[in-house]
């Protein structure tokens, strides 16, 4: 019975929580109470449910109980005689779309929609709009988004508020926006999706896999505003990378905690159904007709990465395909990143000499990545003396403990006499 | 209805250099910026700024007022003129700003009141 009240709470917090949140800033438009009083809602059903069982709509209990708190609050703050500021939203045309809708359920999307662009505003820094859409439309908790990002939870906390802030001071709006203005915003969405997604995949100390994990969550908010505009190509080809890139984290880290490389990866562990729905999403339609630069840069991405994942082994990739692919995502973004990434298809695909060549001129200040590629393909080449230098440069610049050791042991490989 | 102060920003040598042709642009950049603000909520005031090379900065330090030539923050860019508008949001105070001259930086602020201040 209790593990029965559980589990049906943790579904509901799990795939309601963005629509009563929603439901509830529609309603009382007050952004400083709705998250309380629904996490004190969930606080109430953590006593009450493996008490008298889980109620035959958890989400309804939820929203009532959560109500009522803000209720109570409301009429403490009329008698003392405090005026809190109210999110703009608009109320006239509310009015008019309940009249004309017969629909309820595409409002209550609506609000979802609301609530998404809403937290994703492009007038907020962009780590403050990843922590707030996680918490608010995922009900992600302060302590897994601090996780997320490797901050401390109080730093976590502080972006949450400086947002929530800025957008009832502001007058960033609870508002589903004009259809030509909706690409453009859906982008910001999935840029601040495609943050906490990788948040996820930086190298952290210790808990990768946990935190890998929390990258899936990023997943889940495109699959939500994928699921509200499935017309928007930006959700579909963010949705695709993201799946393609998340199939391999099993076989990322090995038992001792250890980077393994793509081409050691065991096959086997690749998340092969997400890897298959990625695929679909790429012959989706809405991709084929003419694309903003950043949908477009996503798509190229995900069909390299579709290369990899449809390789039956390393040695069977088609690195031909992955250079011209790379070709075409450096008329798209001349990121140093995409540019170092080429270079090394190249090596793969036309050897180390041809790859040193297209390696030159790259920098990423700060960065180890560099002069990593460039110690590989030295060694590689058999220039085993410039491939220790590099490995050196490499391991000066290098931050993360795991990284560290492989480079190291890499470096002892190349000095190895009579390799 | 929200009330924001639009503060504008430019390279002062800009409009001198102007052409009457590119003066003529900036013009019709701000007329379809009060448009736009007459359209979807109301102008309280405006005006274009001299010169920071005009400013006087008052300062009060250990206890004595200076006085000092120039403004707040010496920077390539300055303050030239400011909207003291009325819109329903932020969406719609960046739809007018989008409007002004591309060689502008605009600051967007929302105003505020201060609780238990009566103005004289």
């Amino acid at each position: 019975m209790i593990v029965g009240a559980e589990t049906a709470l943790e579904t509901v917090v799990r795939e309601e929580w963005g629509r009563l949140t929603s439901l509830l800033l529609a309603q009382f438009r007050r952004l400083d109470l709705v998250e309380d009083a629904l996490g004190d809602a969930v606080e109430a059903a953590t006593r009450h449910w493996p008490v008298s069982g889980a109620p035959d709509n958890p989400a309804g209990w939820l929203l009532t109980t959560a109500r009522r708190r803000i209720l109570d609050r409301l009429r403490g703050e009329a008698m003392a005689h405090r005026k809190a500021p109210l999110l703009v939203t608009e109320a006239v045309g509310r009015e008019e779309g309940l009249r004309a809708m017969a629909d309820p359920g595409g409002l209550v999307e609506d609000d979802l929609l609301r609530l998404v662009l809403m937290c994703t505003h492009p007038a907020l820094a962009p780590e403050s709009a990843s922590a707030l859409t996680l918490r608010m439309v995922l009900g992600i908790s302060t302590h897994d988004i601090a996780r997320l990002f490797l901050v401390s939870e109080p730093t976590a906390a502080a972006r949450i508020t400086r947002a929530k802030k800025k957008i009832v001071a502001a007058g960033i709006p609870f508002g589903v926006l004009a259809a030509d203005a909706l690409p453009e915003r859906l982008e910001t969405v999935a840029q601040t999706a495609y943050l906490a997604f990788t948040a996820g995949y930086a190298p952290g100390s210790g808990a990768d896999l946990l935190r890998a994990d929390l990258a899936g969550e990023a997943i889940r908010l495109v699959r939500v505003v994928r699921d509200l505009r499935p017309q928007e190509p930006a959700p579909v080809a963010l949705l695709a990378l993201m799946l393609l890139q998340h199939s391999r984290r099993d076989a990322r880290v090995d038992a001792d905690g250890r980077l393994v490389l793509l081409d050691d990866q065991d096959r086997g562990r690749w998340r092969h159904d997400e890897i298959d729905e990625a695929v679909a999403l790429l012959a989706d339609p809405v991709l084929a007709g003419p694309l903003t630069p950043l949908v477009a840069s996503y798509v190229v991405q995900a069909r390299i990465a579709a290369e990899h994942a449809r390789a039956p082994s390393a040695g069977e990739t088609s690195w031909e395909r992955i250079v011209a692919l790379y070709d075409l995502l450096l008329q798209l973004t001349g990121s140093p990143g995409a540019r170092l990434a080429r270079a090394v298809a190249v090596a793969e695909a036309s050897g180390p000499a041809a790859g040193l060549v297209a390696l030159e001129g790259i920098e990423i200040p700060g960065s180890h990545r560099v002069a990593a590629v460039r110690a590989e393909l030295l060694a590689r080449a058999g220039d085993t003396a410039r491939a220790v230098v590099a490995y050196d440069e490499a391991l000066e610049l290098c931050r993360n403990e795991a990284e560290r050791a492989h480079l190291l042991e890499r470096r002892d490989r190349a000095a190895l006499p009579g390799r | 209805m929200k009330r924001y102060v639009v503060l504008l920003a430019c390279d002062p040598g800009d409009w001198a250099s102007a052409s009457p042709a590119v003066q003529q642009e900036y013009f019709d950049a701000h007329q379809a910026f009060e448009r736009y603000v007459d359209a979807h909520g109301r102008r309280i005031s405006s005006a274009p700024l001299a010169g920071a090379d005009t400013a006087t900065t008052l300062r009060h330090a250990d206890g004595s007022l200076t006085v000092t030539d120039g403004p707040f923050v010496e920077s390539v860019e300055q303050v030239a003129g400011y909207y003291d508008v009325e819109l329903p949001d932020l969406d719609s105070a960046i739809a007018a700003g989008r409007l002004l001259p591309a060689s502008y930086a605009v600051e967007i602020r929302p105003t505020v009141t201060i609780e238990g201040y009566e103005p004289a």
